[in-house]
């Protein structure tokens, strides 16, 4: 089964077929094959992958990826989501051929995703970062660029750089083992950033950090789509995902269970209006909504029923009642999420 | 050259780390400690000097590769820097070897810094540098590429308690192995001999490295001792560590 692509994928067959004829033209020409990179639609793409580990003391097979397929299109935020033990640090570690998948096939920046050469254009980001802590933040970074043999003055230009935009370049020459959990998030980032990828896998990247630091890193996430680079970002923090990604995928209990672009999945749609109100007895406005809450006279009722919310209305202004607030309320990504995850 | 990268970083690593200056402290002590040792003894002074210092340097050195080396691997697996080093354009062997280079790195330069100390007192001993016991030393260098290698093919599947203590016991069969080729020349051909012949061939007999007797009481050295030692300590090591890199490729990061 095929995931659905993102906008404008009814056109990519045709513009694949098209890219094909091209290149057997330039075959013929030179008479040897020509290695174009494949369909730059696709930066990471996922097919059927399933991956078991062997746990206990007799050792008995547990499959915690069951058959996941998606992609993840150039220049894009993709939000990956799933409770707790949902298989999304797992399928990351496939990807980075961390760990083998039993089955099925994944493909990085157009090439296998063991291949060296994909992971020159790959930056990564894990969970609950340790580093090498004996080590200062710009050692630390220096270290990585070189197993990109990057040049020693191009070295020191992003350092620099990276070290600032992730605001630790007060810290650069303190050993890691000084800094706390945010800054080390930080640096955590600027090493994945380090080759300037065309993809960037971040795994939680938000957790740990206050709220400023969120924003920060958030805005950094930003600047890097608008740079047209991709982002995949793994959380189980809906309100960052919301924000920020253009589509996500659910994943829970080792199966992709939602995806798609984030408009499309949630819908625009008023669920129900919260009304606040005060001055008339709440058995009174048990009739138009259920009753969430009496707090010192005010009660809020939510409404289901759009008709009612004028008779509450038309209530209020007859019984000299007071109307505080009225919240219409869309859908969320919460509610989706809750909604997926929920046993059925 | 991303193995020679890894391999500086192994080094800072070992050099950052408070346990190798611990083991050098000791190893010094026991160098120093040899000529007290000297003080109680009857008959050549200077001989008791320099057995008690090889043996030391012999045996810190071994307690180096061994206690640092069984670390090293699982270290980046436990605390999952391996993650993100993994996910950069490196082949896992490269990672391995990096390791291994970097800590032989390290040691050299402990095995110098020893010498250094051991030559010294020898000095002030005989006035006279006896270069002939650096001889002595480079063959503990041959034995201490194999032990680091046993040290890094442990630990790239096991814990450090479990690594250390194979490789200690690797350590001491490496010595004791030779007692085999003896028993080999006493019994009568048959199964017997064969088996034990075979156990000696798959056995280290790290005693190859040991030419202290004849350092201390100045007997001729042949030189195809050396070519045979070195041989031998090279392929053994370069033996283990496509074993370790063997089972590294295949296993997964959890």
């Amino acid at each position: 089964m095929h995931p659905p692509g993102p906008a404008g994928a009814i056109e990519v067959p045709s513009l694949l077929a098209s890219r094909a004829k091209i290149n057997d033209k330039i075959e013929n020409t030179l008479g040897c094959q020509y290695n174009e990179r494949r369909d730059m639609k696709n930066i990471l793409a996922i097919e059927n992958v399933r991956k078991s580990f062997k746990v206990g003391f007799i050792p008995q097979k547990k499959e915690i990826l069951k058959g996941i397929s998606f992609s993840v299109a150039e220049g894009e935020i993709f939000g990956y989501l799933g409770p707790n033990g949902a298989g999304k640090t797992t399928t990351l570690k496939c990807v980075l051929g961390l760990i083998y998948p039993d089955s099925g096939r994944i493909e990085l920046v157009g090439r296998p995703h063991l291949d060296p050469r994909a992971k020159e254009e790959v930056g990564f980001l894990p969970e609950n970062p340790y580093f090498y802590d004996y080590l200062t933040a710009s050692e630390f970074l220096d270290f990585y660029a070189q197993l990109f043999q990057l040049k020693k003055d191009v070295r020191q230009e992003r350092i620099t750089a990276l070290l600032k935009l992730v605001g630790v370049d007060r810290a650069a020459d303190l050993q890691l083992r000084k800094f706390s959990r945010g800054m080390l998030q930080r640096v955590g980032l600027a090493q994945a950033l380090i080759n300037e990828p065309s993809l960037i896998l971040l795994d939680e990247p938000l957790g740990g950090l206050d709220p400023l630091g969120r924003k920060e890193i958030r805005d950094i996430i930003i600047r890097l789509k608008d740079e047209g680079k991709t982002v995949f970002l793994s959380s189980h923090i809906l309100q960052d995902i919301e924000m920020i990604c253009d589509r996500v995928a659910i994943i829970v209990g080792g199966r992709i269970l939602n995806q798609g672009k984030l408009t499309d999945l949630i819908s625009e749609k008023i669920l129900f209006t919260e009304v606040t109100i005060s001055g008339i007895d709440e058995k009174d406005l048990a009739a138009f909504g259920e009753s969430l809450s009496v707090l010192s006279g005010r009660t809020l009722l939510k409404i289901f029923d759009e008709k009612k919310i004028q008779d509450v209305f038309d209530l209020a202004r007859n019984r000299k009642g007071k109307i505080h607030s009225l919240i219409p309320r869309t859908q969320t990504l919460e509610d989706l999420f809750v909604d997926t995850v929920k046993p059925k | 050259m991303k193995i020679r990268v890894i391999a500086l970083n192994t080094f800072k690593e070992a050099v950052r780390d408070r346990i190798l200056y611990l083991l050098l402290f000791f190893a010094a002590a026991a160098i120093i400690l040899s000529r007290i040792l000297a003080l109680l003894t009857v008959g050549d002074r200077t001989k008791i000097i320099k057995d008690v210092g090889l043996a030391s340097i012999s045996f810190f050195g071994a307690l180096m590769a061994i206690l640092i080396g069984t670390g090293l691997v699982y270290k980046e697996i436990e605390k999952r820097t391996i993650f993100t080093l993994i996910s950069k354009p490196i082949h896992r062997y490269e990672f391995l070897l990096g390791k291994f280079f970097g800590l032989i790195l390290t040691l050299f330069i402990m095995l110098a810094c020893m010498s250094v100390i051991f030559l010294a007192l020898v000095f002030f001993h005989t006035f006279k540098i006896e270069w002939a016991l650096l001889a002595a030393i480079v063959f503990n260098f041959l034995e201490l590429i194999l032990i680091t290698a046993v040290a890094i093919f442990f630990s790239s599947f096991s814990t450090p308690i479990l690594s250390s203590l194979f490789s200690l016991g690797f350590y001491l069969i490496g010595h004791f192995s030779w007692s085999l080729e003896t028993l080999i020349k006493k019994i009568r051909p048959g199964v017997a001999r064969t088996l034990i012949q075979v156990l000696y061939t798959i056995l280290p007999d790290l005693e190859n490295f040991n030419i202290k007797t004849e350092v201390v009481h100045g007997l001729p050295l042949p030189a195809s001792l050396f070519l045979y030692s070195t041989a031998y300590g090279l392929i053994y090591a370069a033996f283990i560590l496509a074993l370790a890199v063997f089972i590294f490729q295949r296993r997964d990061f959890i």
